[in-house]
């Protein structure tokens, strides 16, 4: 449903986003992950037609590239909301219906409509410097939603709230969607977030899309060492001319195992502990363990060979 | 594919401020420059640098401004302290109570402080007041310490609480945390409250006029007694010029400061560890003194009939006295509708002009930006004598029209209105426009529905400004010449309070607490609009 071929932005000599293509089939989400700075926010904006660039996008085979943002039938939920901050919830969510002339009777409806989606039935006469981050985050979702775009795009839309209700909002924001049936593209820098949301996840790096696929496949087996970093592996070994990644669940405490390393310090994390090692050679390592050696004390241990990615 | 799109403005909205400004305005100011710069006009400048006269009242404007700066930000600023540690709700109403006298009619504050004088027996004997120097630099503390509360306030609640209290912690005392933390963070928002007050002195008019007495002259009076008394229109324009290069000089410098002055983020907390409890009434003490004794004489003269209090002085308004053309009601019912013209006019052009500034294409908007900068700083004589001169000839032949007195007036408001609007405009988050174009407004709708929806506050507060503004003005209408109909009440104030003798002093308080009900009335009316729209005057 949603195309975008060979789409290139250039800010002066920094190219932010290089040659990118993407489909989206109707209904279905993406995330893009990456890193700070690697042009997925650049991307978005593109595609909602908020950033020049070359290459084409299109909806539903309609070529939008040289359409105005506000005519393209895609909704941009912004990183910091951009909630207008003159108006009160219930004129924040109807304003796109407004823009695209609807009847008062009808917004109304859809208002109450998307604030009930949202979980916010009787914020309407709020005014928005009175709501709390999650409440924005809520009210931007739902303005975004209102006009019913084919596509929505979000950009880090939980970036700016605290672990428990991103928590919750990773459970329900799929949920939402799926109710309007909205395709949409979710851009984050958080793998977990990444993971619970994508039907399909895209790794992003330096404005190029390095893999697309399921997130259970992208996991695991990534295609080069840059798309195993952004997906938060950390162990490195070089083996010869091959780069080794052992998975952080690779690991098991073994007194006749081949490796040996002295454990650094060992976090709790509730379910289970976050184990650091140092190799003799000075080389970091963490696994994740379920019972944990003590710290200070030399620890020998076994890899198991199906949870190790190579690299040539 | 396309954006970035800078809001594009029609050239036909811009057409507009163009042409008004161009008319009432540059023309006018263009031709004081030929007047002053051409032909004799270029040796009445040279004169002026031989006359002694002329080199004193050069020397007397500049250091009398300079003394009145200093003055008023040592009185305002333990005042601009402690504002800062109020709560908002506190803070604007104190706001808006310094600055009733900031918009009060220059003439009706003279007045007020030359019946101070008489009334406290200062008006003549060894502690004279009245036609000193002391009288002009009081009133322009009285004039000015709105100013520097405003500004030096508002930059002190915006300041970080935790940076003092993390030097308290440190071990400083509570004036060294203020000396060595706070003070050094205000020292931007200081300077620039000084140039605006060191221009609002310089330019300063009624004020000099009424209280410097005959013989006290600043470039200002001097300019009127050439062009009005005398008659003497060349060397007028030779001293016009003079005025208007210092001033643009001033303006180029307060422009500077004004950039450099970091904008003040709202969300930090507020010092409240400032200013002891006593130092807050000794602050509170001084205000009053300051601002309330002159205005408290002026109400009190106003009802006093001489053997009693009563209303005769405000009966006496209606009938008209030989010295004015018209009945002062005649005269405030002007000035009233005047107002209105001047600030649909001001607030009119005003809110293009500031959509221009922000969003115009590069070549017009710094266009504009100059253009506007002029006004901001030539003063109200200067604006009045161009008139006088350039829009005497058809076709342009409009100076004793009675509506290029709203016209002069909307001129000096015009940069009350840019003033809070272009600061608003500027806070617009980006992205608020961005989401309304993905939401699928188009540029126009985005210009009306966001920067316009959100400007409005600001187009408010600036049309009350130029309200009270206009129901004061006195330098630049004083210049025009007026059918007897078409008096104002600054000018038939003037007339009264240059009466000698009592005779007609009651009523010319009565005129002037009129006036001063009205112009206070419009500055609460501006404070409650505004909200958090805090920052520039």
């Amino acid at each position: 449903m949603l195309r975008v071929d060979a789409l290139t932005v250039r800010f002066g000599d920094v190219t932010a986003v290089d040659d990118v293509s993407l489909e989206l089939a109707a209904g279905e989400r993406l995330a893009v992950l990456g890193s700070s700075g690697c042009g997925k926010s650049t991307l978005l904006r593109a595609i909602a037609g908020l950033e020049a660039g070359d290459g084409t996008v299109s909806v539903d085979g309609a070529d939008l590239t040289h359409t105005a943002p506000d005519r393209r039938p895609i909704g941009l939920m912004f990183q910091d909301h951009a909630l207008f901050p003159h108006r009160t919830v219930e004129q924040n969510v109807a304003f796109g219906l407004r823009m695209a002339g609807k009847k008062e009777s009808a917004r109304t409806r859809r208002v109450r409509e998307m604030l009930a989606l949202v979980g916010l039935e009787g914020f309407g006469e709020r005014e928005i410097a009175t709501l709390s981050g999650g409440e924005a985050q809520r009210v931007a979702l739902a303005r975004a939603l209102a006009p019913a775009p084919k596509v929505l795009l979000l950009d880090e839309p939980l970036g700016s709230l605290d672990r428990y209700l991103r928590e919750r909002l990773i459970d329900e924001l799929p949920d939402v969607l799926g109710a309007t049936g909205t395709a949409a593209i979710h851009v984050t820098h958080d793998h977990d977030e990444a993971f619970a949301i994508g039907d399909r996840l895209a790794v992003m790096h330096a404005g190029k899309v390095l893999q697309v696929g399921s997130p259970g496949e992208v996991w695991a087996a990534p295609t080069s060492i840059t798309v195993a970093r952004v997906l938060g592996h950390t162990n490195e070994i070089i083996d010869g001319v091959t780069k080794v990644v052992w998975r952080a669940d690779a690991m098991t405490i073994d007194p006749s195992g081949p490796h040996q390393a002295m454990v650094d310090r060992v976090h709790f994390r509730g379910v289970d502990h976050d184990v650091r090692l140092r190799t003799h050679d000075g080389r970091m390592l963490r696994f994740l363990l379920d019972d944990p050696p003590a710290a200070g004390n030399d620890v020998r241990f076994s890899i198991d060979p199906a949870r190790v990615l190579r690299f040539d | 594919m396309r954006t970035r799109e800078r809001i594009g403005v029609g050239d036909a909205l811009m057409l507009l401020p163009a042409l008004f400004i161009g008319l009432f305005f540059l023309f006018p100011v263009g031709t004081v420059l030929w007047r002053g710069l051409g032909g004799e006009g270029l040796d009445a400048v040279f004169d002026l640098a031989k006359s002694p006269r002329q080199r004193d009242v050069l020397w007397f404007t500049f250091w009398q401004a300079a003394v009145s700066t200093a003055l008023t930000v040592a009185v305002a600023l333990p005042a601009a302290a402690t504002v800062g540690g109020l709560s908002d709700r506190a803070r604007r109403f104190v706001r808006s109570l310094v600055t009733v006298p900031f918009v009060l009619p220059t003439v009706v504050v003279a007045g007020a402080f030359d019946e101070l004088f008489f009334a406290t027996g200062l008006d003549t004997g060894d502690f004279r007041l009245r036609h000193t120097v002391w009288a002009i630099l009081i009133a322009h503390v009285f004039f000015n310490y709105a100013v520097v509360v405003r500004v030096v306030g508002t930059a002190c609640a915006g300041l970080d609480g935790r940076q003092a209290e993390a030097a308290r912690v440190l071990g400083a005392t509570r004036w060294q945390a203020w000396r060595a933390v706070t003070l050094p963070r205000l020292r931007p928002a200081i300077a620039s409250a000084s140039a605006i007050v060191f221009l609002f002195s310089f330019t300063s008019f009624g004020a000099v006029l009424i209280l410097g007495g005959p013989k006290r002259a600043t470039l200002e009076t001097e300019i009127y007694r050439y062009a009005v008394s005398r008659t003497d229109l060349t060397r007028a324009a030779a001293l016009a010029v003079v005025q208007l290069v210092a001033v643009l000089a001033l303006v180029a410098v307060s422009t500077w400061l004004e950039r450099r002055r970091p904008a003040t983020t709202r969300m930090a907390r507020p010092t409240r560890t400032l200013g002891s409890r006593p130092g807050r009434w000794l602050n509170v003490g001084m205000a009053t003194a300051l601002l309330g004794a002159p205005l408290a004489v002026l109400i009190e003269r106003s009802f006093s009939t001489g053997t009693g209090y009563g209303l005769s002085h405000y009966q006496a308004l209606g009938t008209r006295v030989r010295q004015l053309p018209a009945p002062a009601t005649t005269a405030l019912w002007n000035s009233l509708h005047y107002a209105a013209l001047a600030t649909v006019l001001a607030v009119l052009i005003g809110v293009v002009a500031s959509v221009v500034v922000v969003h115009g294409r590069s070549g017009s908007r710094r266009l504009f930006d100059l253009g506007l900068t002029l006004p901001l700083g030539t003063s109200a004589v200067t604006i009045g004598f161009g008139i006088l001169i350039a829009l005497d000839e058809p076709p342009v032949d409009f100076r004793t029209r009675w509506w290029i007195i709203p016209v002069a007036h909307a001129l000096v408001g015009v940069p009350f209105v840019v003033r809070t609007m272009v600061p608003l405009l500027r806070s617009i988050d980006p992205s608020i426009r961005e989401a309304a174009a993905v939401l699928g407004a188009s540029p126009s709708r985005v210009r009306r529905e966001i920067d316009l929806m959100i400007g409005a506050r600001g187009a408010l507060v600036g049309g009350g400004f130029a309200f009270a503004v206009s129901l004061g003005e006195f330098g630049a209408t004083s210049f025009l010449p007026r059918r007897p109909e078409d008096l104002t009440a600054p000018v038939a104030l003037f007339r009264l309070l240059s009466t000698p003798g009592d005779l007609l002093r009651g009523q010319a308080m009565a005129l002037a607490v009129v006036l001063m009900v009205f112009v206070s009335v419009s500055v609460f009316v501006i404070e409650s609009s505004r909200g958090t729209a805090e920052g520039s005057l």
